[in-house]
């Protein structure tokens, strides 16, 4: 039934966007990358592991991490005042849990990692592509990773699950509306770690959805694999 | 890379290498590292720029609002210029409330355009005294490496020169959506620059890197541009403790309007 719906810029169900995928973008950043689906653009740089103040917030038994995600200004129609918003700091403590499973930070007491993600042009799916970047970026600044952090958003329109929903698909609203369903898990394991979904969808084709998101996440984690390669042969 | 702060040794490796006109990049004092604008930013924005100045890289954006006027001109239109200093930019960078940099960074790129009579603000009012066009400029370092200030100004003015007003839907409101062809009101022919020198001992340098810029005692920002063939300084800042002398002050003036019409006729391919 969903390959008969028509999404609108013509994909198949299970079909992501144009993935552009960098490493190595911020050449101050310990870790830095790019990571875009379609016309959603997010940037991530890793500064860290480094003392962390204020004291108080140190953990002596590891390191912790940090994550602040954020759109420009002008990444999207309607001026987003700068700074930070509620729905921003929401975005960022799930981050900061979509992430933290993947990383080891016990060699680092008392320190921080901080993660810096920024939108630049936003057309729905934002977080997803923000943990995608900042998942490379990670791993760019080459700390004790367990796997990579793959993320994406699938979701409903009306009776049609679709991976990948872009800003027309999020608001579309005839018949069951719009569902979006953020994922993020652990590349090479069966460990969710982003689950935030916003619409109306019945429990089974949650699992429908789950196992969707769970198979295009394999071309998330080849483009990230291939960006990081790439990267690497360019220091040679 | 997680602390930015740069030796005393380094600090007079630098002094000792300026006073024999000499950079660690082989750059003459005066020399502006390469440079080149692009137009990939947000398609969300009514204009945009993004600035990569050796390894110092700046992004801008442009939103267009309705506003009110001001009392004292209620035929202009309105511009704001603001700036966020991003974590993501520099390990030096940190969250929270705004720090002096990151308020003093949009001022100078204010002033500099502002004082240029560049943007036709009369051509920006909708409905006299009560409806005028607000046009935000949106700047953030991506990478920091020293010379935002001048890197800012640059993005600010490309992301003018390819900004638009958007159209408004049958209601009055604004269609982000719908594309327009209604390019910003700008005279054609000024093109604003700045031009931040900093002072080391008794070195003059332009376009320093983050190293260099740390190495320095002090700062003096010029808003720079041309009509008629005439170069105008529209605006001017110091900054720091140290002073400068007359001399400095006039050795700089001359150097100001070439160092103008060189970065600008760069700068005009990519616009």
């Amino acid at each position: 039934m969903s390959k008969e719906f028509k999404r609108p810029d013509g994909r198949k169900h299970n079909e992501l966007r144009k993935i552009t995928a960098k490493v190595g973008v911020i050449p101050n950043a310990d870790g830095s990358a790019l990571f875009a689906f379609g016309d959603t653009v997010a940037i991530a740089a890793v500064y860290g592991p480094r003392q962390l103040h204020p004291q108080h917030m140190q953990n002596p038994a590891k390191g912790i991490l940090r994550c602040t995600y954020d759109l420009l200004s002008f990444s999207v129609y309607d001026r987003k005042k700068p700074g930070p918003s509620r729905r921003s700091m929401e975005i960022s403590k799930v981050t900061e849990w979509a992430l933290e499973p993947a990383i080891d930070l016990s060699e680092f007491p008392n320190q921080v990692v901080d993660v810096q993600i920024y939108i630049l042009q936003a057309d729905a799916g934002t977080r997803t592509a923000g943990i995608n970047a900042a998942s490379m970026a990670l791993a760019q600044a080459g700390l004790p990773m367990k796997d990579l952090v793959v993320s994406v958003a699938v979701g409903k329109n009306d009776k049609h699950i679709l991976a990948d929903l872009n800003k027309e698909e999020e608001d579309y609203e005839e018949g069951e509306g719009a569902t979006d369903f953020a994922i993020a898990k652990l590349a090479n394991y069966d460990e969710l770690t982003l689950m935030q979904m916003d619409g109306k969808i019945q429990p089974k084709r949650v699992n429908e959805a789950v196992r969707l998101g769970i198979e295009v996440c394999k071309e998330v984690y080849e483009a990230q694999k291939k960006a990081l390669k790439d990267c690497v042969m360019e220091e040679k | 890379m997680s602390s930015m702060d740069i030796s005393n040794l380094t600090k007079e490796t630098l002094k000792r290498m300026f006073a024999e006109n000499k950079r660690f990049d082989y750059r003459e004092l005066n020399d502006f590292r390469d440079f080149e604008i692009t137009y990939d930013v947000s398609n969300k924005a009514e204009g945009n720029a993004r600035v990569k100045l050796g390894k110092t890289e700046v992004v801008v954006g442009i939103k267009m609002a309705f506003g009110t006027p001001y009392t004292d001109s209620p035929d202009k239109g309105n511009l704001s210029v603001s700036g966020d200093l991003l974590p993501l930019a520099s390990p030096r960078f940190e969250s929270g409330p705004p720090g002096f940099e990151s308020v003093e960074l949009p001022r100078l790129v204010d002033r500099a355009i502002r004082g240029s009579g560049m943007i036709e603000f009369d051509k920006l009012v909708i409905e006299k005294g009560v409806k005028v066009w607000t046009v935000n400029v949106d700047i953030y370092p991506i990478n920091d490496d020293g010379n935002l200030i001048d890197a800012a100004t640059m993005g600010a003015v490309a992301a003018l020169r390819n900004g638009f007003i958007p159209e408004l839907d049958k209601d009055g409101k604004i269609d982000y959506e719908k594309k327009s062809s209604k390019k910003l009101p700008l005279s054609k022919e000024v093109y604003p620059l700045s031009f931040s020198f900093f002072k080391i001992g008794d070195s003059i340098i332009l376009d320093p890197t983050r190293e260099e810029e740390e190495a320095s005692d002090t700062r003096i920002t010029f808003g720079i541009s041309k009509r008629e063939g005439e170069h105008m300084v529209n605006s001017c800042q110091k900054k720091g403790e140290k002073p400068f002398t007359t001399e400095e002050m006039e050795k700089m003036m001359e150097i100001l309007p070439k160092k103008f019409d060189e970065i600008n006729k760069k700068l005009k391919n990519f616009l």
